[in-house]
């Protein structure tokens, strides 16, 4: 069987660092678009979204096209979750349908992982529930390395809602596997202490200057209130205590980088003026988003049969 | 061997009428039927004090009978269902139509126990006083905690007037909700909603001091937590009637050894730390844990194959009870043989208040006869139970029951089923 991309935590150090090179070869000169490439020709990709998707349904979508891979997408409002098919069976129909790999996001954590357990089929996972975004985590990757910066001893400030972050824990995985120092930073309520033990070089702030003081990387985190099934905070302060402003970037690295994964909610996690500074490189992570996805449905794909 | 008595010693054990009515040497009898237990254990009849046997209501995942096939087939001669049926346990008809379909068709002794509020909705106090006269021999509302602790106290009043213990399902549901493992470095790992130990630990202490207040006999099931077993201890020191129970998986997995995201290690309490399951079995060793019981918990496979967070909480026990039992507290040394029968047999026997559990003349036939040594392996497929979620399936034990006596007839054996 053919391995799909379900985490970063199981990736070694190699296959990771792999990826993000050949993630460099795929992405577009200055002022030009995505070259289109026929690697990938005669394979099929269905992209299977339980959970509203823009920015990453449309890069894998654009990724597949942009290898000469065919792609099909199905959100769960159309297909037949909604008519009350279990997802092992939703799985296993797509399955005889012999696609190459299926992309798949889900809103249960570990989704992915207890399907992969009964399908030939290799999946490629596009966040599941509050566990993984192994290609967010990619692309962050790819971006940091694209300004230049090593990610050996780079600090990294992830700040908001850790507790229900994917984005979190895959980025803390990657960067850690690279001996990074990375300072996660949220309210109490939303940063399980247990947090610190879940890869080498993580440490814990509630205090938000503390994690941006000489920081060379700024993520924020949108705050997820779809996830949270009670208030963990009062609301109403969580910008005037854990909202990214200009004030605070004094206190990081001069050539210091903001990102955010996206979709940003301006006022809230993020100001405006912030989010569209010099130091925001959040279009680039976009982008970057399709170059890495591209390599990782190469390396998923290549070298399998074709139909 | 019977620890009831402090009895250990090779013998044979005759039974007449479905009664002991002597144990000793050379008791051959003309025409008696002979068990050759050589190079066995004979142990009274194992009591299995908190099952979940799923009917009425629930009968695609397990029936009266499939269960006590199930139980027999772990050496199990007594099992005690929880009443978490469909209708809910919680006036004597329900309590009759149970013992009667037992009657008929379980092989096993079954010792229904009644609800504590009616429906277990935790307000008002189930039909207790005629479900005793009707058979029930504890309540609980197992599952579905008492979490309002004035309601709580009254049922205790009420338990105490009639002699039977309040068993508890200590779980704080505020501080469970939505909770799918225990709460830790694993939980957050895996991005899955943790259950507190402290959930569990702040229904043990409010319960311990209303048990006080009441005089009540008061016993906490399925144990898991560190401070619970410290705080059930403490309540014996006080010289309280508070009790406790742990299950196998409890004492033998902890929630890093979990296969990730699968539903056959999800099961409440949830698996602990490494912390935690120490900590039970130092409970076990020292005392403050008086019965082993295996929260038998059959779900279809279709209900426990599906997202992590969607499946049912729960899995099976009686058929690998005494298997892991030796794996993981005789065979290293953490309690001796006596001890462990102990846990099965008087020790649940005395909670429950029923005449079993003890091998002397004058009570009913009920032998559990095991190896120490007879390697065998587990196949869920080939269960007893209508359901398949457990999580030792094709595990090799050293050790397990042999044959299953209930009222002197030979249930289960080993080698012929």
């Amino acid at each position: 069987m053919r391995a799909g991309l379900l985490g970063i935590e199981a990736l070694t150090r190699p296959e990771i660092q792999t990826i993000l090179d050949r993630a460099q070869d795929f992405q577009p000169k200055p002022e030009q678009g995505f070259r289109k490439l026929d690697l990938l020709r005669g394979r099929m990709v269905v992209n299977l979204f339980f959970e509203a998707s823009t920015r990453t349904r449309t890069s894998f979508e654009i990724a597949a096209k942009c290898l000469g891979a065919d792609s099909v997408s199905i959100t769960a409002q159309a297909s037949s979750v909604s008519k009350g098919e279990s997802l092992v069976d939703t799985l296993n129909t797509l399955a005889a349908m012999r696609p190459d790999a299926i992309i798949m996001r889900h809103a249960a954590s570990g989704a992915p992982h207890f399907l992969q357990r009964h399908l030939e089929t290799p999946i490629i996972n596009a966040g599941d529930g509050t566990h993984e975004h192994p290609t967010q985590a990619l692309l962050d990757a790819r971006t940091i390395l694209d300004r230049g910066k090593s990610l050996e001893g780079l600090r990294v400030a992830i700040i908001g809602d850790i507790a229900h972050s994917r984005v979190a824990r895959s980025n803390a995985y990657l960067l850690s596997r690279f001996g990074a120092d990375i300072v996660l930073c949220g309210p109490a309520s939303l940063l399980p202490q247990e947090l610190k033990q879940i890869a080498p070089g993580v440490t814990l702030t509630t205090r938000m200057k503390e994690a941006i003081r000489d920081a060379d990387v700024i993520m924020m985190l949108r705050v997820q209130l779809e996830r949270q099934h009670e208030s963990a905070f009062p609301a109403s302060e969580y910008f005037q205590f854990y909202g990214l402003r200009l004030e605070h970037l004094r206190l990081a690295k001069p050539d210091a980088i903001v990102m955010h994964p996206g979709p940003i909610n301006r006022g809230r996690e993020i100001s405006s003026e912030v989010a569209d500074s010099q130091r925001s490189v959040i279009l680039n992570q976009v982008e970057n988003g399709i170059a890495v996805r591209m390599a990782v449905l190469e390396r998923v794909l290549s070298g399998s049969p074709v139909n | 061997m019977d620890p009831a008595s402090g009895h250990d010693a090779v013998a044979d054990v005759l039974i007449e009428n479905g009664v002991i009515v002597g144990i000793g040497k050379d008791l051959a009898k003309a025409g008696a039927e002979i068990f050759d237990a050589s190079g066995l254990v004979v142990a009274p009849g194992f009591i299995d004090m908190h099952v979940h046997l799923r009917e009425p209501g629930f009968e695609h995942a397990e029936t009266i009978e499939s269960g006590s096939r199930a139980a027999a087939a772990g050496g199990f001669t007594s099992i005690a269902p929880m009443p978490n049926t469909l209708p809910v346990n919680d006036n004597a008809t329900v309590t009759s139509y149970i013992v009667e379909k037992a009657r008929k068709h379980a092989v096993v002794n079954v010792w229904p126990i009644g609800a504590i509020t009616k429906g277990s909705a935790g307000e008002e106090l189930a039909a207790i006083g005629s479900m005793v006269n009707a058979g029930v021999v504890a309540i609980s509302d197992d599952g579905r905690p008492v979490m309002n602790a004035r309601v709580m106290r009254r049922a205790m009043e009420f338990a105490r007037s009639f002699g039977i213990p309040v068993i508890d399902h200590c779980e704080d549901l505020h501080l469970s909700a939505g909770g799918d493992m225990h709460e830790g470095v694993e939980s957050v790992r895996l991005g899955l909603r943790g259950i507190p130990g402290c959930s569990e630990d702040v229904m043990v202490a409010r319960d311990i001091l209303l048990a006080e207040v009441t005089g009540a006999r008061y016993h906490v099931a399925h144990i898991s937590s560190k401070h619970s077993v410290e705080m059930v201890a403490f309540a014996k020191s006080k010289g309280l009637q508070v009790t406790a129970e742990t299950t196998p998986h409890h004492f033998a997995i902890a929630d890093s050894d979990m296969a990730p995201y699968d539903s056959n290690y999800k099961m409440k309490p949830p698996l602990r730390s490494h912390g935690d399951v120490g900590a039970v079995i130092d409970g076990v060793i020292n005392g403050a844990i008086d019965a082993i019981a295996t929260d038998h918990a059959p779900h279809p496979g279709d209900e426990k194959m599906q997202e992590f967070e969607k499946c049912p909480f729960g899995i099976l026990g009686l058929e690998t009870a005494l298997g892991v039992s030796f794996e993981h507290l005789l065979h290293p040394g953490k309690i001796g043989l006596m001890r462990l029968v102990e846990l099965f047999t008087t020790g649940p026997a005395r909670i429950l208040g029923i005449p079993r559990g003890t091998l002397v003349a004058g009570v009913a036939g009920d032998v559990t006869i095991f190896s120490l040594d007879r390697e065998w392996t587990y196949d869920v497929n080939k269960s007893f139970s209508k359901s398949r979620n457990s999580p030792f399936d094709g595990k090799t034990f050293r050790g397990g029951p042999v044959a299953t006596i209930v009222n002197g007839a030979i249930l289960w054996h080993a080698d012929t089923m």
